[in-house]
């Protein structure tokens, strides 16, 4: 201790004192800065003002949602790795072990949609090889507001793109995820990335700097200006005008050189020549080499002029907080640096020495030999003060809960046309658009692609699979957080069971408005609880996850959005099943019970223009056993398809397992003679409901399977020959379209929609 | 049979190759590395996809220049069979070793999706197991892959039997809608003259498993197993 206290530390030449004035900019309370000021025992320079600012803020620190998030549910014995590192890891079996993680990357896009989901995937992907894991698949979950606006159009085609470009670019399959289009998001679209890769047990890596004397490595690309104080812009409501005056803070990125990384960095691991490796992610050079250091409870001394830079004159500010991609902070052991570099150099890319790991607690920076900041490293990385707020649910949304539904209830007679209209909803309708511009099979593993209700691959010299699915519907979390974050968990393993895995973990992106405003705080809050509880009742571990909060632009605050990442593993993966029709006279059955609700629904959207009324119920118990009854029927090997009901309800879910095979569509005839509103039993959205098909011959098996589940389940129709016609008769209602033409609006709505609105 | 796959900082489909080789007792595959100027004894050299130099300037543009290259062009002017898939095939046409250019998709989008191809000739040692006119589905994955070239090679290509693979509707008709990136003659892969040469954008190496979903690649990897006068 006595060294550090000795440091006398002088201002810069050229940098700007600090004033209450400044250290609000960095956005840092006075109860905050007066920490500091104990922490250090003095005032802090200009660039220990910015190192703190960044690594206390939201997106680093956790500061509004840290003591939430110690509600989740983080253990079991599969648990490898939960929260805190670069990524969640479970163990798979076979010796294998897999490291997943969710990232948001919601402010960049907005302000510049290609390169903000493009470097998002990048940051995902290099947090998932750090681990020492390769990747292996990549999924997406999408919010924007409505298509019908030109800008609207341009952030979704931008992101599209961007995400492509970006995983393809490195080879990485794209299996899945979710789009949802709502007004909500309009000026603040959802970019949440998700990655999966895979490891040998025994070779998982930490973000750990330990062994005084080991070497810190700057690795991979240069440091540039660009995404300065990212972190700290993710951490703040978007100004109207943050389209142009943002732009500098986000980065740009380069797959091609991620690509590089990727081999350098899991071959540098295997190689026993490193110690500790840390994405230079959020915050840069000084969130790695404070968490490394942090970790591991050592301490780090580097020089900002030995860091490989892309332009001269630039300040140990901005080295510090710049967020340039596709670096890493390496920790070598102590003479294996020249074997680190040759590896670095196969590979086309660099690898520096700037310091070294020290015993003494410090996160000391130095320039040119001088000392630029001096900070205790375990209070800059625990040491952020966490909060907890008011909440208050606003009135607004209680009194929407209440809408009243008795005129839809009463609707009667032919719905083939609001059914047509629901098909063409880019919430409902197909989604190839955007998944056709994604590598979906490259490394020859991808089972099942996007497009199902959960993304399949395979992984060699084992039999079993691995599924991964993400979801959330933001109207239901808007009208009920606690309700509509259940619903996301159960949907999600839902969808997990029904291609045949058991689902085993969880991790989230938490995509939420201000929490300094009560309602939202509220709703962070809920959701977090609902969260809490299924993930607990279904034994499915929450390994880790993003935060994203302050989505708001112009006082326009963003649904709540917890985006639940699930994966499943699944015994025999050449049994894994799809979601379409198979087979002409097949029947239909329906696991799961109907009921009257239509709150936040598709159809209430589409034809009353409002989301309201009580989201959908949900019950853990019954969701459970249709878990457990659907992967009975896996076993038992006799199901054809199996699909959940979600967006559209049951008319949408038996429209799309009778359009979604490789063929033309397969005409349906379902008849349900239940005593229920027909809106609500063709539309509406309840949940704990899966759709399947099987031979006549085996259908007494099913029902067999079901009751011995306590899953109410029923015979409701039969698949018919392909282009025939598409009818469900209900005792008041009825549907009755040709297939074909259904398959054209299902297919061509958000085509139709990009291309009609292309310059 | 020994085959070489070619691995160049930025390749991304060269493990997926090897993979599909080590299917074949026939074959044995293995990695070389871009910097190699020399291919040791190998029977067979695969071009396999990514993007190779991150595709800078052009696909394929930079990957001509890599040390490996001048050798990959004397093992093929000598005869030695060599297979360019996706981007694989765009560095055998930036390279010279295969006619024509291939650009950015007409839909200005990259695609990823099974197309349908019809075998249009079984006479290269890449096409003996298929009958002529067999169509095949495999995946696509690509953002420039608009065959193009001018008017008198489309006619030498024609003429001289050396287009392999045409896009096609399912039922094996050309149609506008089943050439997915504007290929001029619809065209999804060539040989060169001495037919050696194959230069293709469907991924045959993603279609060689029924848990992939496809095995209609296979009969391109066979095919490699036959001799030259079968061709």
């Amino acid at each position: 201790m006595s060294e550090h206290q000795t440091v006398v530390l002088h201002s810069r030449p050229g940098e700007p004192d600090v004033t209450p004035r400044l250290v609000a900019e960095h956005g840092l309370s006075e109860d905050e800065y007066d920490r500091i000021l104990g922490i250090l025992g003095r005032a802090p320079t200009f660039t220990e003002l910015g190192i703190f600012s960044a690594m206390w803020s939201e997106h680093c620190g956790y500061k509004n949602s840290k003591r939430l998030l110690k509600l989740l549910p983080t253990e079991a014995p599969w648990v490898i790795q939960g929260p805190g590192e670069n990524a969640g890891v479970i163990d798979i079996g076979d010796g294998l072990a897999l490291a997943f993680k969710v990232e948001s990357h919601n402010h960049p896009s907005a302000v510049e949609p290609y390169q903000g989901a493009a470097t998002g995937v990048g940051g995902i992907l290099r947090d998932i090889f750090t681990m020492g894991a390769r990747p292996v698949a990549i999924l997406d979950s999408l919010r924007f507001g409505d298509l019908d606006s030109p800008r609207v159009r341009y952030l979704f085609s931008g992101v599209v793109r961007g995400i492509g470009d970006y995983g393809n670019c490195v080879g990485i399959p794209n299996i899945g995820g979710e789009v949802f289009f709502d007004r909500t998001y309009e000026g603040n679209p959802l970019v949440n990335a998700m990655c999966l890769g895979i490891m040998k047990k025994d070779e998982i890596i930490r973000g750990e700097a330990s062994g005084t004397g080991n070497t810190l490595m700057a690795v991979g690309a240069r440091t540039g200006r660009d995404g300065i104080h990212g972190a700290t812009f993710a951490s703040e409501e978007l100004a109207e005008d943050s389209d142009e005056s943002s732009r500098p803070r986000v980065q740009v990125g380069d797959p091609f050189t991620e690509k590089l990384l990727l081999e350098a960095s899991l071959e540098l691991i295997k190689s026993g020549h490193i110690v500790g490796i840390q994405d230079m992610g959020a915050a840069g050079l000084t969130s790695s080499a404070a968490e490394m250091a942090g970790r591991s409870g050592s301490g780090v001394k580097f020089d900002v002029s030995r860091v490989p830079v892309r332009e001269s004159g630039m300040t140990p500010y901005e080295i510090l907080l710049s967020e340039s991609q596709e670096r890493m902070l390496v920790v070598a052991k102590s003479g294996h640096e020249p074997e680190v570099r040759q590896i670095l150099e196969k590979w086309e890319l660099g690898a520096e020495p700037i310091g070294c790991v020290t015993d003494d607690g410090q996160f000391r920076v130095l320039e040119n030999g001088t000392v630029v900041a001096d900070i205790p490293a375990l209070p800059l990385t625990e040491g952020c003060p966490t909060y907890e707020y008011d909440v208050e649910e606003d009135h607004k949304i209680i009194a929407l809960r209440s809408f009243d539904m008795t005129h839809i209830l009463k609707r009667k007679g032919d719905f083939s046309t609001q059914f047509m209209d629901l098909l063409g909803s880019p919430n409902v309708a197909s989604k190839a658009w955007i998944y056709e511009q994604y590598d979906t099979t490259v490394r020859t593993n991808t089972i099942m692609g996007p497009g199902g209700d959960a993304g399949v691959i395979r992984f060699r010299g084992s039999r079993r699979g691995l599924a991964a699915t993400m979801d959330c519907n933001g109207r239901y979390c808007y009208l009920d957080p606690r309700q509509g974050a259940k619903a996301a968990v159960a949907e999600a393993a839902r969808n997990l069971v029904c291609v045949g895995a058991v689902p085993t973990a969880v991790t989230n992106c938490l995509n939420f408005g201000n929490p300094l405003k009560p309602s939202n705080y509220f709703q962070l809050r809920e959701a977090v609880l609902g969260m809490a509880e299924a993930c607990a009742y279904f034994e499915t571990p929450v390994t880790g996850g993003n935060v994203s909060l302050y989505n708001e632009t112009g006082g326009q605050v963003v649904y709540p959005t917890p985006v639940i990442g699930m994966v499943g593993i699944l015994e025999d993966v050449s049994r894994a099943l799809g979601h379409s029709f198979t087979q002409e006279g097949d029947l239909i059955l329906l696991l799961g019970e109907n009921r009257e609700e239509i709150g936040g629904s598709e159809y209430l959207y589409r034809n009353e223009g409002v989301v309201a009324g009580s989201p959908p119920l949900v019950d853990l118990s019954a969701e459970r056993q249709l878990q457990r009854a659907t992967l009975s029927l896996h076993e038992e090997g006799v199901l054809h398809s199996a699909h959940d009901c979600a967006e559209g309800g049951l008319a949408c879910a038996l429209a799309e397992s009778a359009l979604s095979g490789p063929k033309g569509p397969w005409g349906v005839e379902v008849e349900l003679n239940e005593p229920l509103a027909p809106a609500a039993l063709l539309f509406g959205e309840t949940q704990g409901r899966m759709l399947v098909s099987c031979d006549r011959s085996d259908a007494d098996r099913v029902l067999g399977v079901a009751e011995k589940h306590q899953v109410p389940t029923s015979v409701i129709g039969s698949v018919q020959a392909r282009s025939g016609t598409f009818s469900i008769v209900l005792p008041l209602g009825f549907i009755r379209v040709r297939s074909g033409e259904m398959a054209r609006r299902y297919r061509e709505a958000i085509p139709a929609i990009m291309e009609a609105g292309q310059p | 049979m020994k085959v070489a796959v070619i691995t160049f900082p930025g390749s991304n489909c060269d493990y997926d190759c090897y993979k599909a080789l080590q299917l074949f007792p026939e074959f044995e595959p293995s990695f070389i590395w871009h910097r190699e100027q020399d291919l040791g004894k190998v029977d067979a050299v695969f071009l396999p996809g990514g993007f190779a130099h991150g595709d800078y300037l052009r696909a394929g543009a930079i990957a001509q220049f890599s040390p490996v290259m001048p050798a990959v062009g004397t093992f093929a002017r000598e005869g030695g069979i060599v297979a360019g898939i996706c981007n694989g095939f765009q560095v055998l046409c930036e390279s010279g070793l295969l006619p024509g250019a291939l650009l950015r998709n007409d839909t200005l989008r990259f695609r990823s999706h099974d197309v349908y191809i019809r075998v249009e000739t079984v006479g290269t040692p890449f096409t003996t197991e298929y009958e002529k006119g067999q169509v095949l589905r495999m995946p696509i994955a690509h953002g420039e892959g608009g065959y193009y070239a001018d008017a008198k090679t489309l006619a030498e290509l024609e003429d001289e039997d050396r287009i392999a693979f045409r896009y096609v509707t399912p039922e094996g008709n050309l149609s506008r809608e089943a050439n997915p990136n504007g290929s001029a003659h619809a065209i999804a892969g060539i040989v060169n003259h001495g037919r050696n040469v194959l230069g293709m954008m469907p991924h045959p190496e993603r279609a060689v498993e029924i848990l992939l979903g496809s095995t209609d690649g296979r009969g391109i990897f066979e095919s490699m197993t036959t001799t030259p006068e079968e061709w």
